[in-house]
C-alpha cells in the first residue's frame, strides 16, 4: 500500500497558480490606469479651478475681465439645452421604443430598422450639426429662430434619440413576458397592456436610460459650434427662439485664451459641468436602485 | 381521422377539427380532432414536448402572439369557428380564460390584480363586490380579505396562483385553461388547487394541462395522452389510467418511459 500523497501543492499546480495571479495582476493594472488617470484629471482641475468657484461666478456674464467673468448665460444655455431635449427626446424616443418592441412585425423591416438605431447611435456627433444646420438653423429657421436655443435642442435631440431608443427598448424587454401574457389572457388589448403593465414597469428604466443619454449630451461641443451658438453672449436665453451658449463652448473659448487667468476660469467651469454631469448620474443610479424589481 | 367524443350530451365547449400547428417548419401539433365537453374537466398529459400546452394556447388564441407560430384545421367554441375573419381574439381571451404555470400576479395590489380584467372590459357592476365575490369563489378570501391593498407579490406562491384563478374568473369566461397551474407549487398548495379546481366545474369547462398523471387521475372527467403532437388515446380518465386500449397510452400512464 502506497503512503497518501500530501495536500499541499505540487510544483505543477504552483506553477498554474502563479499564471492566475500574473493574470489577476494585470486586469487589476488596467482598472487602476483608468481610475487614477482620472484621479489625476479631476485633481488637476480642481486645484486650478476651486479658488475661483462662487455664486456671482455661476451667475454673472462673462466678461473681457476675468475677475468679474462668470458663466451664467452658458449653465442657464446648458440647462435650457437639457430640458427641451429631454421634452423632445423622451417621447420620441419611448414612443419608437414601444413600437420596435410590442408592435412591429418581426422581419426585415424591424431588422433594417434595429440595425440603423444602432449605427445612428455611433455616428460622429459632428455629423448631426452639419445636418441641423441644414435642417434647423436655415430651412426651419422661420420656426426655429435661427441659431437658437430650440434649433440645439433638436440637433442634440437627433444625437441622443438613438441612445435612448436603444435603452427604452432594454428596459421594456425587461418587463417579463408573463405580465403581458396574463394582460393578454384577460382580454387586455395590445394599447392597455402597454398602457397599463408594460410601460409602468418599464418607466424606471426609461427614466434611467434617458438620463444617462442626456448626461452623455450635456459634454456635447462640436454640433452646437456647428450650429453657431455663440462663444460670446452676455444674456440669458428667455425663450426658445433666443440665441444661446453652453458650459462646453464656454469652456473652449476661455481655454482658447492666452492669459493664464482664463484657464482658472475655464477649469472651474469644468468643475461646474461635472458637478452636473454627477448629479445627474446619481439620480439615474438611485432610480434604478429605488425601483428596482424581483419578478 | 375521425372527431373523438367522449361525452354524446349537447354542443361541445371546445372542439378541434384536424388541428395542425407549425412553428416555422416544425410541426407541433399534428391534426388532432377532439371535443371538451361543456363544464367537465380535461386533463391533457403526455411527456414534456408532446404539444399539450401549444393546444390549450390555440384554444385562447394565445399563440396568435408568437410570430412564428401559424395553424390549420378547424376550432369551434361553443360551435362558433374561433379562427374565422371576423373573430376578435381580445374577446376570445375574455371567454376562455388562462392560467398560466408560474403564478404571474401583476405587481399591483391584490384588488387591483382582480379589478384589472373587469376594468379594462368595461364590466359593470361593484369592482368591490366583484372583487370580494371572485376571491371567495377562488377560496382566496378569508386568507386576504384584510389586506386587500397589499401587492399581490407578498402572497405565498399558492395564493398567488389561486389570486390568478381569481383574477380570470373576474371577467366572467365561459372555459379555464390551465397550463400546470399546480407545478410550481408545494403538495399543500397544489391540493389546495386541485380541489378548487374540481369546485369549478360546477360553472366552467376546465381544461388542464397537466405533467403530474396522478393530479390528472385525481381531478378530471377525461384525459387526453398526447405524444409527439398526436392524440394517442382520448377517453373517460378512469379508463386511461386503469384499462386504455393503446400500448402506448397504458406504457405512459404505469411510469414505462416519460
Amino acid at each position: 500500500m502506497s503512503l497518501a500523497s500530501p495536500l499541499t501543492a505540487p510544483p505543477a499546480l504552483l506553477r498554474r497558480r502563479r499564471k492566475g495571479m500574473i493574470f489577476r495582476a494585470a486586469c487589476m493594472g488596467a482598472t487602476a490606469t483608468g481610475v487614477v488617470a482620472l484621479v489625476v484629471l479631476l485633481a488637476d482641475i480642481a486645484v486650478d479651478g476651486v479658488g475661483w468657484l462662487s455664486l456671482t461666478f455661476l451667475t454673472d456674464p462673462p466678461s473681457r475681465i476675468p475677475a468679474r467673468a462668470g458663466i451664467g448665460p452658458a449653465l442657464a444655455g446648458t440647462l435650457w439645452l437639457m430640458a427641451l431635449t429631454a421634452i423632445v427626446t423622451f417621447p420620441l424616443g419611448v414612443a419608437a421604443a414601444v413600437w420596435l418592441e410590442e408592435y412591429a412585425p418581426r422581419g426585415w423591416l424591424h431588422t433594417i430598422v434595429q440595425t440603423n438605431i444602432g449605427n445612428l447611435a455611433g455616428v460622429p456627433s459632428i455629423v448631426y450639426g452639419i445636418l441641423g444646420l441644414a435642417v434647423f438653423v436655415r430651412w426651419m429657421a422661420p420656426a426655429t429662430g435661427g441659431r437658437s436655443v430650440i434649433s440645439g435642442a433638436l440637433t442634440i435631440s437627433l444625437l441622443v434619440l438613438p441612445v435612448l431608443i436603444i435603452a427604452a427598448q432594454e428596459a421594456i424587454r425587461a418587463v417579463p413576458s408573463s405580465i403581458r401574457e396574463a394582460s393578454y389572457g384577460l382580454g387586455a388589448t395590445r394599447w392597455q397592456t402597454v398602457r397599463h403593465h408594460v410601460l409602468p414597469n418599464a418607466l424606471p428604466g426609461i427614466m434611467t436610460g434617458t438620463i444617462l443619454a442626456l448626461s452623455r449630451a450635456i459634454g456635447e461641443t462640436a454640433p452646437l459650434i456647428m450650429i453657431g451658438a455663440l462663444t460670446f453672449i452676455a444674456f440669458v436665453p428667455e425663450g426658445p427662439r433666443d440665441a444661446f451658449t453652453v458650459l462646453p463652448i464656454q469652456i473652449y473659448n476661455w481655454t482658447s485664451r492666452p492669459q493664464d487667468e482664463f484657464r482658472h476660469l475655464a477649469a472651474a467651469t469644468i468643475l461646474v459641468l461635472l458637478a452636473l454631469l454627477l448629479t445627474m448620474n446619481a439620480v439615474a443610479i438611485w432610480l434604478r436602485n429605488r425601483y428596482r424589481r424581483e419578478w | 381521422m375521425p372527431t373523438i367524443r367522449v361525452s354524446a350530451d349537447g354542443t361541445p365547449a371546445l372542439e378541434t377539427r384536424d388541428l395542425r400547428v407549425f412553428y416555422g417548419s416544425t410541426e407541433a401539433i399534428k391534426g388532432i380532432s377532439m371535443e371538451v365537453p361543456q363544464k367537465r374537466i380535461v386533463a391533457f398529459i403526455g411527456p414534456s414536448g408532446c404539444g399539450k400546452s401549444t393546444l390549450i394556447r390555440c384554444f385562447n388564441r394565445m399563440n396568435d402572439l408568437v410570430p412564428s407560430a401559424r395553424i390549420t384545421g378547424e376550432i369551434r367554441f361553443q360551435g362558433e369557428d374561433l379562427y374565422a375573419d371576423n373573430v376578435d381574439p381580445v374577446e376570445v381571451r375574455r371567454r376562455i380564460g388562462m392560467v398560466f404555470q408560474k403564478p404571474n400576479p401583476f405587481p399591483k395590489s391584490i384588488r387591483d390584480n382582480v379589478a384589472f380584467g373587469p376594468r379594462i372590459n368595461g364590466i359593470e357592476g361593484d369592482l368591490e363586490e366583484i372583487v370580494e365575490r371572485t376571491l371567495r369563489r377562488a377560496a382566496l378570501w378569508d386568507e386576504v380579505k384584510d389586506r386587500l391593498g397589499k401587492s399581490a407579490l407578498e402572497l405565498s406562491g399558492g395564493q398567488q396562483q389561486r389570486l390568478c384563478i381569481a383574477r380570470a374568473l373576474a371577467v366572467t369566461p365561459e372555459v379555464l385553461l390551465m397550463d400546470e397551474p399546480a407545478s410550481a407549487l408545494d403538495p399543500i398548495a397544489t391540493a389546495k388547487i386541485e380541489e378548487l379546481i374540481q369546485e369549478l366545474a360546477t360553472d366552467y369547462t376546465i381544461v388542464i394541462v397537466t405533467h403530474n398523471m396522478q393530479q390528472a387521475a385525481r381531478v378530471s372527467h377525461y384525459t387526453a395522452y398526447l405524444y409527439l403532437g398526436e392524440l394517442i388515446e382520448y377517453d373517460v380518465t378512469d379508463a386511461i389510467f386503469t384499462a386504455p386500449h393503446e400500448k402506448h397510452t397504458e406504457d405512459y400512464v404505469t411510469g414505462r418511459f416519460g
